[in-house]
């Protein structure tokens, strides 16, 4: 009786045969699934990326400019001389600058979006955040290129509010400043914020959402007034939302090398640096030990992150 | 403190939010202005006049034609790469809990996560070492690269959202392996395979910094901008083109925004979506 029907019966054609099969064996199933990818991802994308990192342990041969296969630190000692090291320091600072304000301009729009809107608010904040993320990269800059340029808007509204010497006196102090907006630190800085500000604001939103309202309650219970609240409570809670966003802050700016080439001084980036020393250089090797400093620093990054469990507010 | 919504909200929270909002959307609002200035030569402001005459001139420039249509081309073919590539590593992420699994969203993770100019000199390089000339395949290997990502987190919130015991009642009621996979995974996660394929269309037709090392002589798009910006020559045509550029992509990144409805694009599901 309990034969009639059939339970797990062998289905029929080479479909049912060939899904039969991969049920019983999850693991090969498993590879299946994951071996296009994997190939792609782990041959092709890890396999350049080891290939580059190869390359900074060979050096450049200084009378013929060939590259000498063998191994040596030799270009990791170019890379500590004053003009290079001078690089390094200027772009960390800035990634460093540039991640600070972010996350300072980002929090009241983070903080507004979590707590406060509601409905239609709610999701004009969110698009308010996702369209500027996603447009053009390049459109942006060129927007820019726009408002600092010596006759456009910004100068133009300085000079109507008699407020060019405000501009001016900005522009004589040594390290920010320099002949216009355009060719300063302070433009390059002013870009880098601009574009990469949405970045911040959506992980510190996420993780000022689940930030429960009673607990900003109990705070103001227990007598503590607003900045004692934000200092205490919600900056400890946003804290992972934060170095998830500042992420993509530092690392984005450490490998840009086309903002600080249109607008900014003539001092190079590591980016810059980069693009430089592969291209018209040909010193290969020391464009990809370059680039294994942007690679330690994010790598030393990500793992303090990852302590600070900044993975879960992605 | 209340918590009952909107209205408590302090006045200086307000200020600030609005003021983040605006440094956010005006610069870009400025290009609409300047695509219609009559100034050709300078970034003058305010413009002495407007016209339409710009968008005409751009309309029968051929360069921008084909670098238009090398992007889209390019954007298209990395779009179903990165589809396929990104479910499966959803897929297999999502539904097993294996050795290396971890490994495995890194892997996915870096691309994006590692500044751009690495991924591009690494693939520059590569191919110089494989004696694989520059050609519109370089440019979308290189695009595919990155934008499995973003397929990858679109498909791993709904997969997890997904119930597994749907997949599990499709095989008792009889369908094999591809039947369940057409009628019921498929139709579960298209939405936001959709909304993960525009978001990865919209990356790739944006990307500059990886393409400038992977392609040869053509030009993208992007690549078009980027010497306009480095030389300016066409200032006018210039600015129409990047008035374009914004009104383009505003299109996929709306409809991504209403097909997953505000979650999940760029950030997988939160703890509290969970099934």
């Amino acid at each position: 009786m309990a034969d009639t029907t059939v339970i797990g019966a062998a289905s029929s054609g080479w479909a049912g045969k060939v899904s039969d099969a991969l049920w019983r064996r999850p693991t090969l199933f498993l590879l299946l699934l994951l071996a296009p990818p994997a190939l792609w991802l782990g041959v092709i994308y890890l396999g350049s990326l080891f290939a580059l990192l190869a390359q900074s342990f060979f050096s450049i041969d200084e009378f013929s400019g060939l590259i000498k296969y063998e191994l040596t630190l030799k270009t990791y000692r170019e890379l500590l001389i004053p003009a290079n090291l001078d690089i390094i320091v200027r772009t960390t600072s800035m990634a460093a600058a540039v991640t600070l304000a972010s996350a300072i301009i980002a929090f009241p729009i983070a903080y507004f979006a979590a707590r406060y809107a509601r409905g239609r608010w709610k999701a004009l904040f969110y698009l308010g955040v996702m369209l500027p993320l996603w447009s053009s990269y390049l459109v942006k800059v060129y927007a820019w290129k726009l408002i600092l340029a010596k006759e456009g808007i910004l100068n133009w509204l300085f000079g109507k509010l008699h407020l060019t010497w405000v501009l001016e006196a900005l522009l004589s102090v040594p390290v920010i400043g320099g002949n216009s907006l355009s060719v300063s630190y302070t433009g390059t800085f002013l870009v880098f914020v601009y574009v990469w500000l949405p970045f911040m604001v959506l992980p510190m939103q996420a993780a000022l959402e689940r930030v429960p309202a009673s607990y900003l309650e109990a705070s103001a219970d227990l007598g503590a007034i607003p900045f004692q609240t934000f200092r205490n409570v919600v900056f400890p809670l946003a804290l992972p939302g934060i170095i998830a966003g500042s992420i993509f802050t530092f690392s984005l700016t450490l490998g840009d090398y086309i903002i600080p080439q249109i607008i900014g001084s003539s001092r190079l980036f590591i980016g810059q640096a980069v693009y430089a020393h592969q291209g018209t250089a040909g010193n290969i090797p020391l464009a990809a030990a370059f680039t294994v400093v942007p690679v330690v620093i994010m790598g030393f990054y990500l793992w303090m992150a990852k302590r600070k469990g900044a993975f879960d507010a992605l | 403190m209340r918590s009952d919504g909107a209205t408590g909200a302090p006045v200086a929270l307000k200020v600030g939010a609005g003021a983040g909002l605006l440094f956010m959307h005006l610069p870009v609002l400025l290009i609409f202005v300047y695509a219609f200035t009559t100034e050709d030569r300078t970034y003058q402001w305010p413009p002495p006049g407007f016209t339409l005459k710009w968008l005409a001139v751009t309309w029968n420039r051929p360069d921008v034609w084909e670098a238009l249509q090398l992007s889209v081309k390019v954007a298209s073919i990395s779009t179903v790469v990165a589809l396929v590539l990104g479910t499966l590593c959803a897929a297999a992420v999502s539904r097993t809990a294996f050795f290396g699994r971890e490994v495995i969203s890194l892997l996915v993770i870096l691309p994006i996560a590692l500044p751009g100019i690495i991924t591009g000199i690494a693939l520059r390089s590569a191919f110089n070492l494989a004696d694989i000339p520059f050609s519109f395949w370089t440019i979308v290997l290189g695009h595919a690269t990155f934008c499995v990502v973003v397929v990858y987190n679109n498909a791993v919130a709904r997969f997890r959202r997904t119930a597994g015991s749907l997949v599990e009642a499709s095989m008792d009621l009889g369908a094999n392996g591809f039947q369940t996979f057409r009628y019921v995974v498929l139709p579960n996660i298209a939405t936001a395979l959709l909304a993960g394929g525009m978001l990865a269309f919209a990356l790739s037709f944006d990307e500059v910094i990886v393409t400038t090392f992977t392609a040869g002589q053509q030009a993208t798009l992007p690549i078009w901008m980027l010497e306009e910006l480095v030389r300016p020559r066409q200032r006018p045509v210039t600015n129409v083109v990047a008035m374009v550029v914004v009104l383009v992509t505003f299109v996929p990144i709306l409809a991504a925004y209403y097909l997953t409805q505000g979650g999940g694009s760029l950030r997988p599901e939160r703890q509290s979506d969970r099934v």
